[in-house]
């Protein structure tokens, strides 16, 4: 049947093989009768008792149940028992491989998929061969916006509904210190802050970050791979005065390991380091209030015996954790608000004035009781924990 | 009226090259090297010494040669080459002190070049992205090379202290690389499989061997007093160090590295410092602003390219291992490489 249309380079007469339905040759039963072997020409003699692979729709009927070869040669009736076992790629055309190919492509990058594809491309090969730069906190901005972003974003939008409010507060440009709240067990609101921060401004928040963060194997070179360095005054004021946009926890492990009791009670703001570096380089402080991050581990215990055998902070128990073992480790699903208050300037100060330590403690206050006064006014806001 | 200029630790090539450098400098009358053994190499016009600086003869060189520079380079980071860690620390800091001391006897020495080097800053996880010049160790080095060198630098700046007319310059290298170096890092990254701490990714700075030369004979004829960090801009991570490379790497735990790398040692197939393995888990980064301001020094390669210039003494072509843009990419337009 496909033979029938297939031209055949034998010159003018071009014999068509086949029966059409009628007993003979092609329905597999039978060998080919004398008449349909004397239409075949004499050079493709050896060819008659055709191999079954290839000859499209006849080919699965063929295949079916294949009898044993002894069998087949009692009755003397199955081409069969004859056929090689088709390997299951050997029958799709590269032209067929191509268009499934160019589908995937299409389905995967959108219509620019030759460019994306090339860039993908390139991006890897970049990787591979370490043809990248990162900056001298060992910032790596590619890596940064195509995974941890790429990965951080689902979780922000999907899981904890993340909204944002005051985004006009962040300055489009220049250094600035971002101030926030600090809770949910383990630092989860760091990251959603810097992935909420990026997808607003498209800028990156320069997170500054406990040294226990730089003493940990993984969580280190994460760490300064997506922009964090350590929260000490060289490298806050570095960071401040190259320019960048940095976010600064001053609660630190009281605020992420408070007891769930204490929630929304925002914690000693360290020492006010934060505010003699801005005060020293003159950028403006923004405070950001977040709620929600407080209910995604509630902390309702801890085991200090072993935390300082470990030599961490604290050893979390929640609800959840550890009875439930790695499922305890998925994070509720509050409804989280971030919101960024009103730029506090520093630039009136002079450098001098961060070494009085009343003005130091008074911007700390107003720093921190403008966060508390926002988490209320959140509160109040919120119906339920979870929507 | 030219310089005379008296080099220590002649016979270690860094110091050799420098000294024939130096020579050739039309500012520089003469070289004068020291060492307890000659140099191997070629010294051309440098008059070579055969002084031991742990002894005070020291001062009698100083006082015959009419020396009114001192460039100080046998601070040595590597015991094996020294013949053991004991010997190491009294060519160290015994040999500072009696050169120092010498120094302070001799009228004519009008300027001090001290060869010392970024490890004094040394490594932990509470170091801050970039040290200054003021900044010192967060913890002080124990043991090995750090620990010389940090006791050198002491005495040099009491020294400074105590003789007021002299211009001390100290020069806080980078880690030096480069075809002919041989120290700690580039046996490192010399082995054929590099081991790297599991979970760490240390931020890693380098200078060119021909920008310390560049630098220490700067610091000889013009250098102004002062401490001062020298490196090549920018920064290499030593997950990126070894994909330019194109070897193969392992992550081990820090234990395991430590364990490695003095079986290492005794094998004398690399010099692996305890040090080093803090150098090799947090990394460490310096402020070169001073460098540029003050001691007005501006040196020819970044840190990448003197990494590719040390590559291509390995067999690394300079584009990376694959060869300038692959052929996958040949077709792909311009934009789209960058993006």
């Amino acid at each position: 049947m496909a033979e029938s249309r297939r031209p055949r380079d034998e010159g003018a007469d071009v014999v068509p093989i086949g029966t059409s339905g009628r007993p003979g040759r092609g329905t597999g039963r039978q060998r080919p009768s004398a008449a349909a072997r004397n239409l075949a020409p004499q050079s493709r003699k050896g060819s008659v008792p055709r191999p079954v692979r290839a000859t499209g729709p006849a080919a699965p009927g063929a295949q079916g149940p294949t009898p044993a070869p002894a069998s087949g040669d009692a009755t003397g009736a199955r081409p069969a028992a004859r056929t090689e076992e088709r390997h299951p790629l050997a029958g799709i055309p590269v032209t067929d491989w191509l268009e499934a190919f160019q589908h995937a492509a299409v389905e995967l990058f959108g219509d620019e998929w030759e460019r994306r594809l090339a860039e993908l491309m390139a991006f890897m090969r970049r990787r591979l061969t370490g043809d990248y730069t990162v900056d001298e906190y060992g910032f790596d901005p590619e890596v940064t916006e195509r995974f941890l972003m790429a990965a951080l974003r689902p979780i922000a939008q999907k899981w904890f509904r993340v909204e944002v409010r005051g985004v006009d507060n962040i300055p489009a440009t220049g250094g600035a210190l971002v101030v926030s709240n600090h809770s949910g067990t383990v630092p989860v609101d760091g990251l959603m802050t810097m992935v909420a921060v990026h997808d607003a401004t498209g800028r990156f928040l320069r997170p500054l970050g406990a040294d226990l963060v730089f003493k940990l194997p993984v969580v280190s070179s994460l760490a300064r791979r997506s922009g964090a360095t350590l929260a000490c005054s060289e490298d806050a004021e570095r960071m401040l005065s190259g320019g960048e946009l940095v976010g600064v926890w001053p609660e630190g492990f009281k605020g992420i390991g408070k007891p769930f009791s204490e929630r929304y009670k925002l914690q000693r703001f360290g020492r006010g380091g934060f505010v003699s570096a801005a005060l020293r380089t003159g950028v403006p402080i923004v405070p950001l209030s977040v709620v929600g991050a407080e209910e995604i581990y509630p902390l309702v215990g801890n085991i200090p015996s072993l935390a300082r055998l470990l030599g961490v902070p604290y050893i979390p128990i929640t609800p959840l954790f550890p009875w439930l073992g790695p499922l305890g480790m998925v994070p509720l699903p509050s409804k989280w608000l971030l919101e960024f208050g009103e730029p506090i300037r520093t630039d009136e100060y002079d450098a001098v004035e961060a070494e009085d330590p009343m003005l130091v403690f008074d911007v700390t206050d107003q720093v921190r009781e403008t966060i508390q006064q926002t988490l209320y006014t959140l509160l109040r806001e919120r119906d339920s924990v979870f929507r | 009226m030219g310089r005379v200029v008296l080099v220590t630790g002649i016979s270690r090539d860094i110091a050799r090259r420098f000294a024939r450098a130096a020579a050739s400098d039309p500012s520089i009358d003469r070289v004068v090297g020291v060492d307890v053994v000659p140099p191997r190499g070629d010294i051309g016009e440098v008059s070579f010494v055969r002084a031991d600086i742990r002894t005070p003869v020291i001062a009698k060189v100083l006082a015959k040669e009419d020396v009114d520079t001192v460039v100080h380079m046998s601070v040595i980071a590597t015991p094996g080459s020294a013949g053991g860690r004991n010997t190491m620390k009294e060519l160290n800091v015994m040999g500072t002190m009696q050169l120092l001391a010498a120094c302070q006897k001799a009228p004519g020495v009008e300027r001090v070049v001290v060869k010392s080097t970024t490890t004094v800053y040394g490594a932990s996880s509470r170091d801050p992205a970039m040290f200054t010049e003021e900044m010192g160790p967060k913890r002080l080095p124990s043991s090995g090379y750090a620990k010389d060198v940090y006791e050198v630098e002491g005495y040099v700046r009491g020294f400074a202290r105590r003789r007021p007319d002299v211009a001390v310059t100290m020069i806080r290298a980078a880690n030096v690389i480069g075809p002919h170096v041989s120290s700690p890092i580039t046996s490192y990254f010399r082995l054929p499989v590099i081991p790297r701490i599991l979970g760490f990714d240390p931020r890693l700075q380098f200078l060119h061997e021909e920008d310390l030369l560049a630098v220490l004979r700067h610091a000889a004829v013009a250098g102004p007093p002062g401490t001062y960090n020298v490196a090549g801009d920018g920064i290499l991570m030593l997950s990126q160090a070894v994909r330019r490379l194109g070897k193969p790497s392992v992550a081990l735990p820090a234990v395991a590295v430590g364990r490695l790398g003095s079986a290492l040692r005794q094998a004398r197939m690399a010099d692996f410092s305890p040090e080093q393995l803090g150098f090799l888990t947090y990394g460490r980064g310096v402020d070169t602003t001073r460098m540029r301001a003050e001691l007005g020094f501006e040196p020819r390669f970044t840190t990448a390219s003197a990494f590719a210039d040390f590559g291509v003494s390995l067999g690394v072509s300079p584009r990376g291992p694959h060869g300038p843009a692959g052929p996958a990419l040949a077709g792909v337009p311009s934009e789209a490489r960058r993006g």
